[in-house]
């Protein structure tokens, strides 16, 4: 830029602001100045920070996978108990899985996003309100000795009231008792929907059986507390109090995925393999 | 002057408290002080964003047309939150899982405007910055005092170091959980106004209004 030109845009830029606070002009020109200078710091933390938060994310989930895995007590080294899970990505459709996918850097919420990896659900299918699903999921899995499977742990997503809930459900070796279910996402009000986080309440769910004896999902969020006379009760976990339709979302989020649009297929494998 | 500067700092804790004296901000303080460690976030985090909004508040307040100064003043006041609620998740990622919307709702959080308008805008940049520290002092000081109360003897812990050792993992304390739930904040805080007026009656607040004695009816 020469040198008259300069004076010029400092001389305009001091002419507005030497204008009464109350011209139309100067009042525009603050309002972008404001805006263009906090937009650009707001920009600038988001970008520079976004590899931590990342890390962060990653090593959350892991953590998570650890925790609903049953491997670690809390205090344990987290990375020496992943090292004992088996990580597979696994195509839904007919639950085998791919060997050229890499499942820990899958991510789901990108996947959903690309077309290449997801489809849309029809309506019907669609219970657990989340309208595309990718057509590949990582699913972990702890071993025995002898091979078979100990823990099947699967990534499931599904709507709440305000947002989607990202979580994991731990199956034992049957493939249908519950180990454990962690949310590790999700923007559910804090104190009512965001109660999933409650240790307490995930307590409920270690022994529950999310299949019947036909091999259909099938879990129910009871309104209140669950009567223990109940013949159905192996089925039936507390609702949260004051979170309707968090609760309702958690139900259809877990009968979905473990239906036949979710890892019906691979859970279905798996009990072919072990006979 | 430097009278002065240490009167913005030191006023707003207990003598003009925007907490326990202004009955600001109160919601956040029954949110975040079941625990020590998510209090004292929090108190840094809106310290931070008030004694910053001040700063800048006051560098432009000769230029911020008063038709629009409202939203001015909140576009600074969320940008600094943003990048407050950017840092903590790189940097404190299991807290800010914690304090979930809690840090988001700062700039909803009457103290941190509530200093914008009545001290920054009409003050130089520097009684500006010191007077939102003072006020982020004063939240800080009534959150964390609720917070050691409500960990204490909610959970028998500080900063989740076990301090009362729990009757459920062979100790002798059993913990008072009401403490843990939002109420309690409730109880804790009007305490704390009541202890403190009785100590400064300057600060109890005149009537709304008087009741007059009825004249009696002269015919019955």
């Amino acid at each position: 830029m020469s040198a008259p030109e300069q004076t010029s845009t400092v001389g305009g830029l001091a002419a507005i602001l030497a204008l009464p606070n109350d011209n139309p002009k100067k009042t525009i020109f603050m309002a972008l100045a404001v805006c263009l200078s906090c937009s650009i710091v707001v920009a600038a933390s988001a970008v520079g920070l976004r590899p931590l938060q990342v890390a962060n994310q990653a090593a959350d989930r892991i953590r998570n996978i650890v925790e609903v895995s049953g491997l670690a007590q809390p205090g344990d080294d987290i990375m020496s108990a992943f090292a004992k899970i088996e990580a597979n990505m696994v195509r839904l459709s007919d639950g085998v899985f791919v060997a050229d996918m890499d499942a820990s850097t899958f991510d789901i919420e990108r996947a959903t996003k690309d077309p290449a990896l997801s489809r849309t659900l029809s309506r019907a299918e669609d219970r657990a309100n989340i309208k595309r699903q990718p057509e590949v999921m990582p699913v972990y899995m702890v071993r025995d000795t002898d091979g078979s499977v100990k823990t099947l742990i699967l990534p499931i997503h599904g709507a709440g009231l305000w947002s989607t809930l990202y979580g994991f459900l731990a199956l034992d070796g049957d493939l249908k008792t519950t180990q454990g279910l962690k949310f590790y996402q999700h923007a559910e009000t804090p104190g009512l929907g965001g109660e999933v986080d409650n240790p307490n309440w995930r307590a409920q769910w270690r022994g529950k059986v999310v299949y019947d004896d036909q091999w259909q999902p099938r879990i129910e969020l009871a309104k209140g507390s669950v009567d223990a006379s109940d013949p159905n009760v192996v089925h039936k976990v507390d609702g949260l109090a004051g979170a309707t339709l968090t609760t309702r979302g958690v139900e259809n989020l877990i009968n979905f995925w473990l239906g036949e649009s979710g890892y019906g297929p691979l859970i279905e494998r798996l009990r072919a393999e072990r006979g | 002057m430097a009278n002065d500067t240490k009167k913005i700092l030191t006023g707003p804790i207990v003598d003009n408290n925007p907490v326990i004296l202004q009955v600001l901000g109160i919601c956040s303080a029954l949110a975040v002080t079941t625990k020590m460690s998510t209090a004292l976030t929090m108190c840094i985090a809106l310290t931070l964003v008030t004694a910053f909004s001040n700063l800048l508040i006051s560098m432009i307040r000769n230029h911020i047309p008063s038709s629009i100064r409202i939203i001015v003043q909140l576009t600074i006041i969320s940008a600094l939150v943003i990048v407050i609620d950017q840092l903590l998740k790189a940097f404190a990622f299991g807290l800010s899982k914690e304090l979930s919307v809690f840090v988001g709702l700062i700039i909803t959080n009457c103290i941190v405007l509530g200093r914008a308008e009545a001290f920054a805008l009409k003050n130089p940049p520097l009684p500006s910055f010191i007077d939102g520290l003072g006020n982020g002092l004063g939240y800080s000081a009534i959150l964390l005092l609720v917070g050691f109360i409500r960990e204490l003897f909610g959970s028998g812990s500080l900063f989740g170091v076990s301090v009362l050792p729990l009757a459920k993992d062979g100790g002798w304390y059993i913990p008072n959980g009401m403490l843990l739930l939002p109420p309690s904040a409730f109880f804790i805080i009007g305490l704390i106004i009541w202890a403190v007026r009785s100590w400064k009656p300057a600060q109890v607040e005149k009537p709304d209004f008087k009741i007059h004695n009825a004249h009696q009816p002269e015919v019955s």
